[in-house]
């Protein structure tokens, strides 16, 4: 079980979390025109990465905040955490 | 009855409490304090089971957790439990266990004839033997196999007994009680940080209880005790035995498992059986020790062939000898001080030693004592087929690789001493690379990946005096650096023989002419001959071999196996042990049970029953509840003998003649606030919502990105920036995250607040006919007609002093309200409902009733909106705008979101008008066609129609648009009906909705 760092709450058990998928992922703007092949990138199409990767979680049992954590894939490390509105660097 | 192998005097038992028990239907006694194995061997019992595959006899190898055959069937206070470890399981009073993998007996196996049909059973020999004919599989293989198979039955009855979960976090985490374990937690608990030790067995002390040394001026057992005595002192200190850490998990989490009544006869009141244990460590010091390993000969697996080290602490532990007749077959120095024992308690032994010119202090120490000594010599064979009754023995040449003559020596127990391998599991569970140590010819770990560091035994330190230093100054510097305190501890003398170097031999070649099955896996019954098979078949990768030959699996994890495994494997491929590596250790390290792991989470406790405010009312009126999501609700209300179709078909009767009232606080409710939050509704939704005045309620679907439907249902603006959003009991928390996942990360311009306040309302609705009446006497002062509260309508009253939201909406497609009020005047408010309902011929109505009103309308729920269909698919494309965007519209313009003949749903009534429609049925067009038979779409939800009195079910069909008129069949084949039916529309009843607006 992961231990997450939780940027309002401080270090969680992760079952207080939800996972939520690559954090990198930007949402097409509403009304714009974009091409089937956007779309389904942003809806469907997810590289499986091994090794660093930013994504999402929510801490579901706690501040329910959406807050977005560096970990590696094969090692599970977690080598930083950042609030919604922080911008990935 | 007499106990002719227990040692006149001597052991740790307790010899003034003797313990009946019963093994295989036979009565016998043991002392407090005894393992089931060793009160069986000082009874003389060598016999325990049969093995997994060739069904050989098997007796008992190790004398704790090694143990890789004696897995008894356990029998306490009318419970019976599987994989049980004779030589773990400590006697208790009125102990019954009984062997496995026999059949019908363990003296008499039918599945023993595979030990002589040899060429049935090689390597492999699930994926050759039972590939084909198909047929055979169920018929004949898969019943034998479950027979003759399995390391014994788990119960069918309900666990009674109660096992906890316990979540502890410290600053060292240290596994195993021996020396190494004992001396690292004593200079931590000296600089004051939280240590807790954890032992498997229930006594203290490792390898402390059988050797011969001294720790200051106390023997080892004797330091270890006043050691233990004042850790149990200590504040800081947790200190517990039977308790296995089993796993080392991601984040310094490990998990630890304590049988607390196993060894009781029964389980005290308010005592769990077991508790789980979820540590996490700041640091972790592994102490686990090492096993010996075997030396691999033929008939290695026959009763009485074991450890050097269990023969051991079989004599010091129990005072049991496990032979009279022993003959110590070694490679190292550990084979001597078995025999030395066995000396001391009047017992000749041989020393069988593959060295040619071994000395040491223990050896002379041997010599001394007049004990037999043959060098360079190996057991080639043993002989006996229950129990050993000689050895073929021969003298090895220098280079191992030719045996001499074979002579045949009398013998009744051959103990075996290999050497040692390190336990490396937690290690290894922990991401460590173990290395390979060239000098003990086993892998230690490596480097670190989490804060794990291996002491003593387990890192291939074998002298007590190096272990003790290394362990009592990592101790002290781990715990310094947490606790910041140097308090050293001062270092006892330590005295202890000298040992000299092992030799690498492992493996006895065959004698010419002779094809011994020389056993790897004793667990597994994987042997040599196994591993060369699968070699020879093209098998290279070790975890390959490992799945094939099923080397180390199982419960064993290959603890007594694995070395020698891959010695052979790198012999035969020509490679060096590490080259070839090992298998990755999977955890549990031992067996733990499933109870332990559920703990308290089991039934009713799995999940958090949420009950209404309205629960006890229900109850009081005979309601039957059903499981909807974690909630209780009233599935119908029973009157006199009524069964569920006839209640729910008069309730839902009466919804549509009278007027009904369903308790519906199961909904979820999401309080929205902010001058954004009608922005916030028309992206989420998929209709219109700027221009929805205060007041009013709309209905509403969301979708996820992907075009599917995610939910619906109303939200109502409450004041300019309130509004009030409903959605379905099952999906609440799933829109709640969306809602914040939208406003916290996508737009977090939007200024706009959510919170759950599904808990805060009570509510209830009020549907029927009459329903108008019912909420005239209940908000005299409102003004309830048509033109005050119209369709869609919202307004607040007042009940009887209580504040009031009242809310036109319909799920039932009858004229209906929905009234919510605080949650604690729920009883209140549904008291009131029923009371000036009664001239109205109020009835409450339960879910299945709730269910008929909502299908016949053709209102679609759970069953529709499944996550597989997109608003066409519900007949909810009225609801699209086109004018804005919103969350998934892009993805409904997708090529089959947008096919011509793209499902749809439909009404489905049996052309009979009387056979009733199960869920979940196909519908097909020609019920005769050949399998396969192409499916059209799928009956998502069936009822009996009280407004037609016939079946009526709605389903999901392809190009459902077009189908309506059609006759086709509906195909259940769980319930094996076939059903003509004809497809009309999913509006069943009031198709224009005019009831809703009356
Ligand atoms: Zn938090």
């Amino acid at each position: 079980m992961l231990h997450i760092k939780c940027p309002h709450c401080g270090i969680r058990s992760q079952n207080e979390f939800s996972y939520g998928g690559d954090a990198t992922i930007k949402r097409p703007e509403l009304g714009k025109e974009i091409s089937d092949q956007d779309w389904d990138n942003f809806v469907y199409n997810r590289k499986s990465l091994r090794g660093k990767h930013w994504e999402l979680w929510q801490h579901l049992s706690g501040c329910r905040q959406w807050i977005k954590v560096q970990r590696d894939t094969a090692t599970h490390e977690i080598f930083k955490t950042l609030k919604a509105n922080e911008e990935i660097s | 009855m007499t106990q002719s192998f227990r040692l006149e005097s001597g052991g740790l038992i307790n010899r003034d409490k003797k313990i009946s028990f019963k093994f295989n239907g036979k009565n016998y006694f043991g002392y407090e304090g005894d393992t089931l194995a060793s009160a069986l061997i000082a009874n003389g019992v060598h016999l325990i089971g049969r093995s997994f595959k060739y069904h050989r006899p098997r007796g008992f190898f190790g004398a704790g957790v090694d143990e890789p055959y004696a897995i008894v069937q356990l029998y306490r206070n009318g419970e019976t439990e599987p994989n049980i470890k004779a030589t773990e399981q400590e006697l208790f009073e009125g102990l019954e266990a009984k062997s496995v993998n026999c059949w019908p007996s363990v003296n008499f196996d039918v599945g023993a004839i595979n030990n002589f049909l040899k060429i049935f059973l090689p390597a492999g020999f699930y994926y050759k033997t039972f590939m084909w004919p198909k047929s055979f599989w169920y018929k004949i293989y898969e019943p034998f196999i479950r027979k003759a198979a399995g390391l014994g039955t788990a119960s069918i009855k309900h666990d009674k007994e109660r096992y906890e979960h316990k979540y502890e976090y410290c600053d060292l985490l240290i596994t195993g009680s021996g020396p190494s374990g004992l001396a690292s937690a004593y200079s931590a608990a000296k600089n004051g940080a939280k240590v807790i030790l954890a032992e498997d067995k229930s006594r203290f002390g490792g390898t402390l209880l059988t050797s011969d040394v001294n720790i200051g001026n106390q023997s080892g057992k004797e330091w270890a005790d006043s050691i233990v005595s004042e850790l149990k002192e200590m504040s800081n200190v947790t200190i517990k035995n039977r308790s296995q850490v089993f796993g080392y998990y991601d984040h310094n989490m490990l998990v630890m498992s304590e049988r607390i009544s196993d060894h009781l006869p029964k389980t005290k009141k308010y005592h769990p059986k077991q508790r789980l244990w979820y540590i996490r460590a700041k640091e972790v010091l592994i102490s686990s020790g090492s096993i010996e390993r075997p030396i691999v000969f033929g008939n290695n697996d026959t009763p009485g062939v074991m450890l050097s080290s269990a023969a051991k602490e079989y004599m010091k532990v129990y005072g049991v000898l496990v032979g009279k007749k022993p003959l110590v077959f070694t490679n190292n120095d550990s084979g001597y001080e078995t025999a030395i024992e066995f000396k001391k308690n009047g017992v000749d032994p041989i020393i069988l030693d593959t060295r040619k010119e071994p000395q040491s202090e223990i050896i002379e120490e041997a010599k001394n004592m007049n004990i037999n000594i043959r060098n360079s010599y190996v057991v080639v064979a043993a002989q006996g087929y229950k129990k050993v009754k000689s050895a073929d023995i021969a003298k090895i040449s220098d280079d191992k690789e030719e045996i001499g003559s074979v002579e045949n020596i009398k013998c009744d127990c051959i103990c075996v001493s290999g050497f040692w391998t390190p336990t490396i599991h937690l290690a290894s569970q922990s991401g460590n690379k173990t290395k390979f140590n060239e000098e003990i010819d086993a892998f230690v770990p490596g480097v670190s990946k989490q804060n794990e560091k291996t002491l003593g035994a387990a890192n291939g330190i074998y002298t007590l005096e190096e272990t003790l230093k290394d362990s009592f100054e990592k101790g002290n510097q781990i715990s310094k650096e947490i606790t910041n305190n140097d308090n050293k501890v001062s270092f006892p003398n330590v005295v202890e023989k000298k040992s000299t170097i092992h030799d690498k031999f492992w493996c006895v070649p065959l004698p010419k002419g002779k094809n011994y099955k020389r056993f790897l896996d004793f667990q597994n019954d994987v042997a040599v001959s196994d591993i060369e098979i699968a070699l020879k078949e093209g098998y290279r990768s070790i975890e390959h071999v490992k799945r094939y030959t099923t080397l180390g699996m199982a419960t064993d994890q290959g603890k007594t196996s694995n070395l020698n495994g891959l010695q052979l494997v790198s012999k035969i491929e020509n490679k060096v042990v590490p080259a070839v590596g090992h298998t990755t250790f999977r955890p549990p390290y031992s067996p733990v049970s499933i109870g332990a792991i559920v703990g308290r989470e089991v039934g009713k406790h799995s999940k958090p029953t949420r009950k209404s405010p309205m629960h006890s009312w229900h109850e009081k009126n005979n309601a039957v509840f059903v499981d909807a999501g974690v909630w209780l609700r009233p599935r119908y209300y029973k009157r006199g003998d009524e069964n569920l179709f006839e209640a729910s078909k008069r309730e839902a009767k009466n919804v549509r003649t009278n007027v009904g009232v369903c308790d519906v606080t199961t909904l979820g409710k999401i309080d929205i606030k902010g001058p954004d939050a009608a922005e916030l509704l028309n992206r989420v939704y998929t209709n219109a919502w700027l221009k929805l005045p205060v007041g009013k309620a709309r209905y509403g679907v969301m979708l996820r990105e992907d075009g599917i439907v995610m939910d619906d249902g109303t939200t109502t603006r409450i004041s300019e920036n309130h509004y009030h959003m409903t959605t379905t009991t099952a999906q609440a928390a799933n829109v709640l995250s969306h809602l914040e996942y939208y406003l916290q990360l996508v737009w977090p311009e939007l200024n706009v607040n959510v919170v759950s306040t599904t808990e805060q309302w009570a509510g209830a609705a009020i549907a029927g006919p009459k329903s108008r009446e019912v909420l005239k006497k209940l908000f005299p002062n409102s003004d309830v007609t048509n033109e005050g509260l119209p369709f869609m309508g919202y307004m607040e009253g007042d009940l009887f002093g209580v504040k009031a939201k009242i809310f036109r909406i319909s799920f039932s497609g009858e004229l209906a309200y929905e009234v919510n009020v605080e949650s604690d005047y729920g009883y209140f408010m549904w008291e009131k409902i029923i009371e000036v309902g009664e001239e109205f011929g109020i009835q409450p109505y339960g879910t299945e009733a709730l269910s008929t009103l909502r299908i016949e309308m053709g209102h679609v729920a759970g069953s529709e909106l499944d996550g597989r269909t997109i608003p066409y698919d519900n007949s909810l494309e009225g609801l699209l705008s086109k004018k804005k965007d919103f969350i998934g519209k892009r993805s409904l313009s997708r090529k089959a979101f947008a096919a011509e003949d793209r499902q749809k749903i439909v009404g489905v009534v049996p052309l009979d008008k009387k056979t009733s429609i199960p869920e979940g049925s196909h519908l097909v067009k020609d019920s005769n066609a050949p399998l396969p038979n192409p499916k059209l779409g799928y009956i998502s939800a069936s009822c009996w129609s009280v407004e037609h009195d016939n079946p009526f079910s709605l389903a999901i069909l392809k190009d459902g648009k077009n189908m309506i008129g059609e006759k086709l069949f509906v195909m259940s084949p769980l319930k094996n009906k076939v059903i003509p039916v004809e497809i009309v529309s999913s509006h069943y009843v009031d198709p224009k909705g005019e009831r809703v607006r009356s």
